[in-house]
């Protein structure tokens, strides 16, 4: 059984195949891509994974689990963390308190501890408060904890969002371009971060559109176009392959 | 964390009027004060216990007054001579808000994947439904004369009567009780997966939150609150009928939670304090003022026009509420600024996730 | 048999009633997604107002002097046009502020005007029944045990044909293709040159303005109306307009029809008091299992 697989994953909009039977498989401590024009369907494909939509047809693997159509929730609490294309911060929450809440599914504490603050819960949340500054120490934002996250500049969210994802211990993170609105100085800190999440045991499956950053940190690449995989390999294959190369000059022709 | 440059004189004099309520019947002997203090107490209980499903978890329930009905009947049917049945007080103060607190399930389970507007008129169909009900059902609650001659509590053999006094106490007791409780929840687990699923439900269920779950858990425990309102309301008057838990009640105690602040403990203090003042005192008097100069305006039956103005003005110029945070103001308002910070952002392709 | 005809046909006209109150609803939700909370309390105004126009017609005599079809169609126009002022007020000063708001702050404001209007009109006319003066003779026919009145005729006849008049309006006019387009995006459509505040303002006219009918003819086949009638009213329009597909106007016209059957005949065959009981179980039902309504599309979620 794969640690992370799509089998054959169809995804429809009515008349739209946003997603056409796309199998790819995800190692464990790989970092792995998908690029592909605007409109590939690679976000598609993030949101058939944690539940948001559910397939029309096909299976999704986690860890020996057939988790295709599962709520995302469930999803999460099975491992699988993300960030989003437009940032979806809780705006008006602090950025410790966004920590802490993406540490939800990993807390014990019942109706009866929250209605009570018992000792139990007390302890519970000076823990989880102090890995919530753990991950921002992580992602460099610990100077940020109390700022309210729309407060802060855009680089500062995307790396707030990683850190409220890491908080559900995840085995899987999915990042959907996550250097989108980055200067080169800010992309070169999150590929130092990607590798480091990976390092510390997180599997990493991301979304981008910047080459040279997928390029650079990627083990292995899978390429949409019109919702199909045209190809994988590689970086070095992909750069080499006619088809990908197709793809994309065809669009810009 | 206490922050106490935070607190402004104004937060002082919140709290030194918090101290003194329990010595205010040594100084005001007046009966009828205290009576209407003991109303303007229930009502405050009501305002806490919605504003945990409209302020913390950001529910719109127009229909709250289903569940204070509840309550209310619950503890009538058992404690009076309709059935022949005089169950203890104290206990039924925790039965009464279990049944609400079921009956927050029952109606809320089918209606918590609705949008949110829609959410707001179900609910306001309910709390219709559940008084006409009360209303229909004449042979167990007594038809539109409801049930009357409701047994008053006992406390180690002293009997409540007809003394406002010991219900004054026992109600700021409960509204101590129910803050705190309250305050508990907002700084909890859930209550940060309320606070979550306001700003963001889709981030929020990618953050494990049960989204569901946490709703059926505020509607429920918010209606838990209002049965408890319901015993003692139903015990102070000794009379429950079915127009007392028309859509009228459920307005007057969002009112509150508008007027103080959606979501600020304070400010559902301040809020229904503030109202109650309004209601019990404020506009009485206005028309005994106007009829000693031969006015005979009854200023009572026209609150609503007030409540319509607080509803309609505060929205509009201070969402946030007299008592609200600055985070629920940016948030109720979706600021200008934050739009501008964003539009740097949207040149980028935009799509649906 | 007789019984259940007889129903039908006051369903029927009830159902006119809450049809035409449903499609302000139904154009003011499809254009700018707010349940129009205060609309309810348009119509009845719309009877308050008919009633003062006709008051004021015949006070200074003219009524005997002038045709009476001439004094209706005052009234009816009256009621109309300011019904429709009340309306386009009511957006401009509560709702549009908050058009870029969290959906629930204007439902909040929208209910804060229905009790001020609520109470205006309490202050106006006071707390009881106002009578709806009688000068529109009302002939009834009898098919055996049923009858019919010529007031449920009215009722009727006027529903279908204003909803036709609309429908003609908004598939085929400038305007009503303006207002189209603003439902279905606001953004595009002001990027297409139309002026969306003047758009939604005319929608909001025209749905009020629709009211002021509900309102005169409710008068006329209630003979009288009190400030508090639009509360029901307007929750049982609302469902029609949910029922028959939000943003529909045929659906909205065909969920009224529904709304009002259910009704009538629940009063007829259980029992008056639990009509407005099923009539808010329908309206639970529906939102709960088919929000989109009769004859609404279910469309995917936007995400
Ligand atoms: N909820 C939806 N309803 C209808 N169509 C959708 C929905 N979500 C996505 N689509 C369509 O599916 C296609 C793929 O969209 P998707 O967002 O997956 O592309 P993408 O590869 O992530 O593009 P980008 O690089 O621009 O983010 C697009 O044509 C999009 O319009
Ligand atoms: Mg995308």
């Amino acid at each position: 059984m794969a640690f992370f697989a799509l089998k054959n994953v169809t995804k429809s909009f009515g008349g739209l195949v946003a997603v056409k039977t796309v199998s790819y498989e995800v190692q464990p401590g790989q970092i792995a891509a998908m690029i592909g024009p605007n409109g590939a369907g690679k976000s598609t494909a993030f949101n058939l994974v944690t539940g948001l939509y559910v397939p029309t047809s096909g299976e999704i693997e986690f860890n020996g689990q057939s988790i295709g159509g599962k709520k995302p929730d469930f999803v999460c609490k099975l491992g699988i963390a993300r960030t989003f294309q437009n940032i979806r911060l809780f705006a008006f929450m602090t950025a410790v308190e966004n920590v802490m809440a993406g540490r939800h599914v990993r807390m014990g504490a019942m109706l009866w501890d929250s209605l009570l603050h018992t000792p139990k819960q007390r302890a519970e949340e000076r823990h989880v408060r102090e890995k919530a500054m753990e991950l921002l120490r992580f992602v460099k934002l610990e100077r940020h904890a109390d700022d309210y996250a729309h407060n802060l500049p855009y680089g500062f969210q995307r790396r707030l969002e990683i850190a409220r994802a890491l908080a559900s211990d995840p085995t899987l993170l999915l990042l959907d371009e996550p250097a989108a609105g980055m200067n080169p100085r800010e992309k070169e800190d999150l590929m130092e971060l990607i590798r480091a999440i990976r390092d510390r045991g997180t599997t990493v499956f991301l979304i981008e559109h910047d080459m040279g950053l997928v390029m650079n940190i990627s083990e292995r690449i899978a390429v949409l176009d019109h919702g199909e995989k045209i190809a994988e390999g590689t970086p070095a294959e992909i750069r080499a392959d006619s088809r990908v190369i197709e793809a994309y000059l065809g669009k810009s022709a | 964390m206490l922050h106490w440059k935070k607190y402004r004189p104004i937060d002082w004099a919140l709290v030194a009027i918090a101290v003194f309520m329990p010595f205010l019947p040594l100084v005001d002997h007046n009966g009828g004060h205290i009576n209407v203090l003991v109303n303007a107490g229930i009502y405050m209980m009501l305002a806490i216990g919605l504003n945990i499903v409209v302020g913390f978890a950001g529910l719109l329930d127009l229909g709250y007054a289903a569940f204070f009905a509840i309550g209310s009947y619950t503890y009538a049917m058992v404690a009076s001579p309709q059935f022949g049945l005089h169950f203890s007080f104290w206990p039924m103060v925790l039965i009464s808000a279990f049944v609400a607190a079921i009956f927050g399930v029952i109606l809320g389970a089918p209606t918590l994947r609705l949008r949110g507007d829609y959410l707001a008129i179900v609910t306001l169909g309910f709390g219709e439904i559940v008084p006409q009900t009360f209303l229909n059902l004449a042979k167990y609650t007594g038809g539109p004369n409801g049930i009357s001659a409701i047994d008053q509590p006992k406390l180690f053999g002293y009997h409540f009567g007809l003394n406002p006094l010991p219900y004054y106490y026992l109600v700021l007791v409960l509204i101590a009780f129910s803050l705190i409780v309250a305050n508990n929840l907002r700084t909890s687990r859930l209550g940060r997966a309320w606070m979550a699923i306001r700003e963001d439900e889709i981030a929020a269920a990618h953050m494990g939150i049960n989204t569901t779950t946490a709703k059926l858990a505020a509607f429920s425990l918010g209606a838990s609150f209002s049965g408890l309102s319901g015993v003692v309301n139903a015990s102070l008057l000794t009379l429950v009928s079915p127009d007392q838990f028309k859509f009228n009640v459920s307005i007057t105690v969002l009112s509150m939670l508008v007027l103080g602040g959606m979501g600020s403990l304070p400010g559902v203090v301040v809020g229904s304090a503030l109202l109650s003042i309004l209601n019990f005192f404020i506009l009485p008097q206005a028309s005994n003022l106007a009829a000693t100069v031969g006015l005979h305006i009854d200023f009572t039956s026209y609150r609503f026009m007030l409540y319509g103005i607080i509803l309609v003005a505060v929205m509009l110029f201070k969402p946030e509420g007299l008592w609200g945070s600055e985070q629920r103001r940016a948030e109720l308002k979706e600021s200008d600024i934050t739009k501008a910070e964003n539009a740097e952002y949207e040149e980028m392709p935009r799509e649906t996730v | 048999m007789e019984l259940f005809i007889q129903q039908v046909i006051n369903g029927l006209s009830l159902g006119g009633i809450y049809a035409l109150i449903a499609l302000g609803y139904t154009m003011v939700y499809g254009i700018i997604e707010l349940i129009n909370f205060a609309h309810g309390d348009v119509y009845t105004l719309g009877s308050f107002f008919s009633i003062a126009i006709i008051g004021l017609l015949d006070a200074s005599g003219r009524l005997h002097g002038v045709p009476l079809l001439l004094v209706l169609a005052v009234a009816l126009a009256g009621s109309m046009i300011l019904c429709g002022i009340v309306g386009v007020l009511l957006e401009r000063l509560a709702y549009r502020r908050l058009r870029n708001a969290p959906r629930l702050a204007p439902l909040i404001t929208a209910i804060g005007a229905s009790f001020i209007l609520e109470n205006i009109m309490q202050l106006w006319r006071g707390p009881s029944p106002i009578p709806f003066p009688s000068v529109v003779p009302n002939v009834t026919w009898h098919f055996g045990g049923v009858n019919l009145s010529s007031n449920e005729v009215l009722v009727v006849v006027m529903a279908l044909f204003l909803m036709a008049v609309l429908q003609i309006f908004i598939y085929n006019t400038r305007l009503g293709k303006a207002m189209r387009a603003t439902a279905q995006d606001r953004d595009a459509a002001q990027l297409m040159g139309i002026n969306i505040n003047m758009t939604i303002a005319l929608t909001f006219f025209i749905g009020s303005a629709l009211a002021g009918v509900g309102g005169f003819v409710s008068g006329i086949y209630y003979g009288s109306t009190w400030f508090y009638n639009g509360f029901e009213a307007g929750l049982k329009a609302f469902t029609a307009a949910v029922l028959g597909g939000i943003g529909n106007v045929a659906g909205a016209m065909l969920g009224g029809f529904v709304i009002g059957m259910v009704e009538s005949l629940t009063a007829g065959f259980i029992s008056d008091q639990w009509a407005t009981v099923a009539v808010f179980l329908l309206l639970v039902l529906v939102l709960i299992f088919r929000p989109s309504g009769l004859l609404g599309e279910v469309l995917p979620d936007k995400v």
